[in-house]
């Protein structure tokens, strides 16, 4: 018989909601390394003053002479600021199309298989972005020095010693790496997901397990650096 | 007039297939389709088909005639084309591929479904079913059916039935559902292009004959509540089986006469609508509340053993406390050869039997107990557990999952039930009824089966007759179009349109004090009683007068309520009933009139000394093709006397004889 | 057992609708939930008022006609279909909500009925093999490697009921549309149209207003026919690599 063939309707995949996914996937799996690195680095408080101070300054001169002073570190900025948009833009956005999926709510709805890290992906989320803020706000950009003995401006070791040794700095900290964790924990495996690596059975579960291990790894290495400071180990 | 029949029926003209060319069965259909007419592809762009349906026939119909450029428009019930009842089939569907080298052959599936209808088929019509059903694994493989498979990657088949040839394609429990979703998306895939037109949760409620000829169909928008009329060159029927005139059965809940009926009605021969096919293994009916049956597959019968108590007493006790010298396994005492595989009527009979003495099991419905045993104990112990669960587990759990009991511990319960028709309306080697232009395919028709169908067949028939044989006999229609314009405002067309409205309008204004189901169920229990597995010339005679009285109460009697403009489900039930009522009548005149037995139609009075099917050869090798003809009180619950047209059968190819599973 | 039931009750699309709460005493456990219905409305029917609109069809839970929302769960407490949900799994005096499916892209038409028909639009923008009839090779030219074939088995049991959407937080429509993509995607018939197919499918999968996936479940856990969630991972690497190859 004769043929009258439509080819699919082609549309730009860029547009689609799965793109929108693979751009949190690829800003979160930055931020993902990026938290990691950071974690490291921080642990180097409970080497002392000038091993810290000399890894910070270290940080402003890699790739020197090639990049210019603090070149890494601003190009290390410039690449988070603009993930850090992307990610936040593509939440929205996904939000908002969610919220307008169903604009009638059940009057009863049970969660049967909801992990609570899933469940808590954008609300934890906006809390991190205000963390952040603060965060950048107090170490980075103002350095305010909450405990404030000391002008810290040029010891960052200085800095987060005095400030972690006020309790509710710290306890805002405990409260974002919880917050963390559960955004890494779904973070990380949902990233796997949108990737497409988990195309089997196995593969899904080991990929929920690396989202855990790897959220807990983070959060602890965090926070053993406030705690020590807070119970007097770092001084 | 001619005279009166038993007093209800008169006997017309016979008929003729006159559409299948002449010369050895083998040539028969290259030489239709040869000579079928060509459309120049130009002119299919003004050719407009309805497809009432999207079953297996009706989605392939619809795609196939969509991609060859014609302007299909497809309609179902449901609210979407892949959910037509064809989902359901579980078990497989035959193709001669003779992919396992094991002597089949297109002759041989031709000669076991000829015999396997009890030689009231077609032979034509078999043999060219059984000549394309090669094709139909071909499409069906290319559109991504996931047919199961060996580890080498090629197709697996498996035997069904109780064939000795293996030949059955399958896709786990699930072929029918696996098959309709290929059919669907490629009528989707039309849909998209243009190709076809879709209209879900639409009923066709009339059929619109403009001189002589089918020219379009009046449907209900089930939403909306509006009455549209969408006019044709061709129309044609692939609206499945009939089978829930006995209210339970295992069709779905919307199964239904509607559109063949309203076809019968305006000239369309109805043919052997009593041969009704009853499946053995069935979830037993647990009570009242029960609104449809739930099919096990047969492949059951391989393993498990059928049986019940040897006296009534034991009937209520835990059947493992029944120990093994006062179990009657009666198949395997009565037919030694074939034992728990014998064919399904004959199955499905002798649990009727047993029961009806009163001997048979689980809770009492109505009077007595209806349900038998299959037994997995030997299977377990032989086979361990563990291989039972692997080949049945499926299934035990659908047991498990409706009936509450746990089928590894304690015997399933079966019975029988109503499960396909292999009557329907009447068509020549071209699918074409009697009314010109208005074509039948799939379950719809009753080409194919004869009077009892071979497992896995309904299945290839249904595509068969969409894919391969209807897009090649309905351009031969076409090419002789497009027939003269019809408009909207011609008188047939809006008196057809003001009938579904007026018919509508009454079933609203009766406000009678019984539910449309409460009139279902009572037909069922008519049919069932005295049109279902066993038939007898007293019991059809008093059925007759029922359904009449009942037809009569329906008409005065019915509530429905809610209004005709919005979604309305007793309103749709009520017109399927009001349909089923009419259609019960006439299987029981044809059950009546038919007096031999044959395949699924057992008539009491014409058994061999064994309790066997006796055919009456020489009286009865006939297709029985009733004539329509409207009652003369006029009012909507009377009919008139129909009219028999005989299609005689003549067997040029195989030989009749005597079925025996001894 | 006596139970109560609070079912949402809507004349039409355009009506408000609300719960409206009723008694059905004495049921048999042995009831499926759609007959328990059954036999409410035949009271219904009998006190003059208009019974509740519910869809059903096969009732043996493979046509996907059915889908309500029972307290709260897709299909109810078990992991099956509305039809196949016995009243056994319900305890004596239960009160059970009952509501139809939520997703804006499935409109009430009326009481629990709703509208799915944009499955059907997902379908028809790729989800098919490009096959017109009478043009098939012989279905034995090209095998499938059996574990192919099984992971295409699997996607392919989807029966289209949207309990997968409904039971999502973000009404997303991903475990429908990856079941398609995924089976076609393991066969080899499906190889020439796998990029384009997923690009149109999830392009009319966002038009229709789904939300998108964030991984969360729900769906697979409501799924009668189990669908895994790998399904998601497969669609959205097919789209990945359709972003590569088509910019
Ligand atoms: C439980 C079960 C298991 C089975 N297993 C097998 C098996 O293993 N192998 C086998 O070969 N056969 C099997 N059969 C038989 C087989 O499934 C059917 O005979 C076959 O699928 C019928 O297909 P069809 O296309 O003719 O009709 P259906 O699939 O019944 O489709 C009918 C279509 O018509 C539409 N329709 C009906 N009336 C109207 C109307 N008035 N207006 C608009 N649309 C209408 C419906 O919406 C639907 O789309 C089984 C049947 C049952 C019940
Ligand atoms: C307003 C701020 C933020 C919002 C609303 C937000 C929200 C989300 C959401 C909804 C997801 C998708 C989860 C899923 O697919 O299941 C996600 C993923 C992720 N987020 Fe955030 N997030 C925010 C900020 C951050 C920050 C600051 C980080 C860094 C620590 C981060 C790290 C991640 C990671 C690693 C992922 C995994 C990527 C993926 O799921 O594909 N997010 N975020
Ligand atoms: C207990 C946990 C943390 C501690 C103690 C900590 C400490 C610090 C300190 C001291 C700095 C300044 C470093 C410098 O200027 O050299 C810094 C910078 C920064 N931190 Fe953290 N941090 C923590 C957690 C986090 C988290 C969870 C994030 C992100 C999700 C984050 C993101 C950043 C960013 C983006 C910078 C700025 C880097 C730059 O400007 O180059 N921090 N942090
Ligand atoms: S994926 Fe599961 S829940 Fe979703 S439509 Fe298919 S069968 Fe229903
Ligand atoms: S529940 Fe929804 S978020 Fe994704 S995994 Fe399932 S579609
Ligand atoms: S009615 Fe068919 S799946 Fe429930």
């Amino acid at each position: 018989m004769a043929t009258t063939t439509s080819p699919a309707r082609a549309t730009k995949a860029r547009s689609t909601t799965i793109a929108l996914k693979l751009v949190m996937a690829v800003t979160g799996i930055i931020f993902a390394l990026f938290v990691l690195a950071h974690m490291y680095g921080n642990l180097k408080l409970l080497a002392g003053e000038s091993a810290y101070n000399t890894y910070a300054e270290h940080l402003r001169t890699i790739g020197e002479p090639m990049l210019p002073h603090r070149g890494f570190l601003t190009l290390m900025e410039v690449v988070l600021l603009l993930a850090l948009g992307a990610h936040v833009y593509a939440a929205f956005t996904l939000w908002g199309r969610a919220r307008g999926a169903r604009t009638q709510r059940y009057a009863v709805k049970k969660a049967v298989a909801q992990s609570f890290s899933s469940k808590w992906m954008r609300w934890g989320g906006v809390f991190l972005l205000l963390f952040i803020i603060w965060h950048l706000i107090e170490f980075t950009i103002v350095k305010v020095n909450v405990g404030g003995q000391s002008v810290a401006g040029d010891n960052p070791y200085q800095l987060v010693v005095d400030s972690f040794q006020v309790w509710w700095l710290t306890i805002i900290y405990v409260v974002a790496m919880l917050a963390l964790y559960l955004h890494l924990a779904h973070g990380v495996f949902s990233a796997t997901q949108t990737v497409g690596w988990t195309g089997n059975a196995a593969a899904y579960r080991r990929a929920q397990v690396t989202g855990h291990v790897m959220a807990a790894v983070v959060v602890v290495g965090f926070l053993i650096p406030p705690l020590a400071i807070l119970f007097g180990l770092v001084k | 007039m001619t005279e009166l029949i038993h007093g209800l029926y008169t006997e017309g003209a016979p008929i003729h297939d006159t559409k299948a060319p002449n010369g050895p069965i083998q040539t028969k259909w290259p030489t239709r389709q040869f000579e079928a007419r060509l459309v120049n592809p130009a002119n299919r762009r003004k050719l407009r088909v309805v497809v009432i349906g999207t079953g297996l026939a009706g989605a392939s119909a619809a795609a196939t005639l969509g991609e060859a450029g014609y302007v299909v428009k497809s309609f179902c019930f449901q609210d979407s084309p892949r959910r037509a009842h064809s989902i359901a089939a579980q078990g497989g569907i035959n193709a001669t591929k003779n992919y396992m080298e094991d002597g089949d052959s297109v002759y041989r599936l031709f000669y076991d479904t000829v015999k396997g209808g009890d030689y009231r088929a077609r032979e034509n019509n078999v043999y060219r079913l059984a000549e394309v059903s090669a094709n139909i694994i071909d499409q069906c493989v290319a559109q991504g059916v996931p047919f199961a498979r060996e580890y080498g990657g090629l197709l697996d088949n498996r035997s069904f039935g109780g064939v000795q040839v293996s030949r059955t394609f399958y896709a786990r429990g699930q072929t029918g559902q696996q098959l309709l979703i290929g059919a669907y998306q490629s009528l989707e895939r039309q849909v998209a292009s243009g190709g076809v037109e879709m209209f879900t949760r639409h009923e066709m409620l009339e059929l619109v004959v403009v001189d002589g000829r089918a020219r379009g169909v009046i449907v209900r928008d089930l939403v909306s509540g509006e009455i549209e009329t969408h006019l044709a060159d061709a129309v044609v029927l692939a609206s499945g089986g009939y089978g829930n005139v006995f209210y339970l059965s295992t069709n779905a809940m919307g199964s239904n006469v509607t559109a063949s009926w309203r076809a019968h009605r305006k000239g369309a021969y109805m043919a052997n609508p009593c041969y009704t096919q009853i499946h053995p293994t069935c979830i037993p009916v647990s009570g009242d509340h029960q609104s449809k049956l739930t099919l096990m597959s047969e492949s059951l019968r391989n393993d498990g053993r059928i049986w019940v108590p040897k006296r009534r007493e034991d009937c209520d006790k835990d059947p493992r406390d029944i120990p093994e010298e006062d179990r009657d396994y009666y198949l395997e005492r009565i037919y030694p050869a074939f034992g728990n595989l014998v064919p399904r009527d004959i199955a499905s009979r002798q649990a009727k039997n047993v029961c009806d003495e009163g001997r048979g099991v689980g809770p009492v419905v109505g009077d007595f107990r209806r349900g038998v045993y299959l037994d997995f104990a030997d299977a377990i112990a032989r086979l361990g557990r563990e291989s039972v669960e692997e080949q049945y587990g499926n299934l035990f759990d659908m047991y498990a999952r409706i009936t509450g009991e746990d089928p590894y511990a304690v015997p399933m319960r079966i019975y029988p039930a109503v499960h396909y028709v292999m009557g329907g309306l009447w068509v020549d080697y071209d699918l074409e009824s009697t009314i010109p232009g208005l074509y039948v395919t799939g379950e719809a028709n009753f080409s194919d089966h004869g009077a009892n169908r071979l497992g896995a067949s309904a299945l290839m028939q249904g595509l068969a007759d969409g894919y391969f044989v209807l897009p090649n006999t309905i351009r031969d229609y076409l090419a002789g179009g497009p027939y003269p314009a019809v408009e909207d405002d011609h008188p047939d067309v809006v008196a057809a349109r003001e009938a579904v409205a007026n018919r509508v309008q009454a079933l609203l204004s009766i406000d009678g004090t019984r539910s449309v189901d409460s009139f279902h169920k009572e037909l069922g229990t008519i049919m069932w009683e005295y049109c279902g597995m066993e038939r007898s010339e007293e019991g059809l005679a008093k059925a007759i007068d029922l359904i009449r009285s009942l037809r009569e109460e329906f008409w005065r009697n019915v509530r429905v309520l809610g209004s005709a403009e919005t979604l309305n489900q007793s309103l749709e039930k009520a017109g399927r009933v009001a349909d089923f009522l009419e259609l019960g009548e006439l299987m029981c005149i044809d059950a009546l009139h038919r007096r031999e037995s044959c395949g699924g139609h057992f008539r009491a009075e014409s058994q061999t000394a064994d309790g066997e099917a006796l055919r009456h050869d020489d009286e009865y090798a006939y297709v029985a093709a009733w004539e329509y003809t409207p009652g003369e009180r006029g009012d909507r619950a009377s009919m008139g006397p129909p009219v028999l047209h005989k299609e005689d059968l003549v067997y040029e190819f195989i030989e009749l004889k005597q079925r025996s599973y001894k | 057992m006596d139970i109560t039931l609070k079912v949402w009750r809507q004349t039409g699309p355009d009506d408000k609708g609300g719960l409206v709460t009723y008694d059905v005493p004495d049921i048999s456990p042995d009831m499926s939930f759609l007959e328990m219905l059954d036999v409410l409305n035949e009271r219904l029917n009998d006190e003059g008022k208009e019974p509740i609109a519910f869809d059903s069809d096969c009732r043996e839970g493979i046509c996907g006609m059915c889908g309500l929302m029972i307290s709260g769960e897709a299909h109810g407490p078990e992991r099956t279909t509305t039809c196949q949900l016995h009243m056994r799994s319900f305890a004596d005096g239960d009160t059970i909500t009952v509501e139809p499916w939520r997703a804006d892209p499935f409109p009430v038409i009326k009481d629990l009925v709703v509208d799915r028909s944009a499955f059907d639009r997902i379908i028809q923008a790729g989800g098919f093999i490009t096959v017109n009839t009478g043009a098939a090779p012989d279905a034995h030219a090209t095998p499938v490697p059996k574990a192919n074939a099984e992971r295409a088995f699997v996607a392919a049991e989807c029966i289209g009921c949207g309990a997968c959407v409904a039971a999502c937080p973000n009404a997303s429509g991903m475990l429908f549309m990856g079941a398609k993509v995924t089976h076609l995607a393991e066969l080899p018939q499906g190889q020439p149209e796998r990029m384009s197919r997923v690009v149109s499918m999830v392009a009319q999968h966002d038009a229709e207003g789904f939300g998108g996936c964030t991984n969360i479940g729900e769906c697979t856990a409501a799924c009668p026919k189990e669908i895994p969630q790998d399904v998601i991972s497969t669609l959205n690497r097919d789209l990945r690599s359709a972003l590569r190859h088509q910019s």
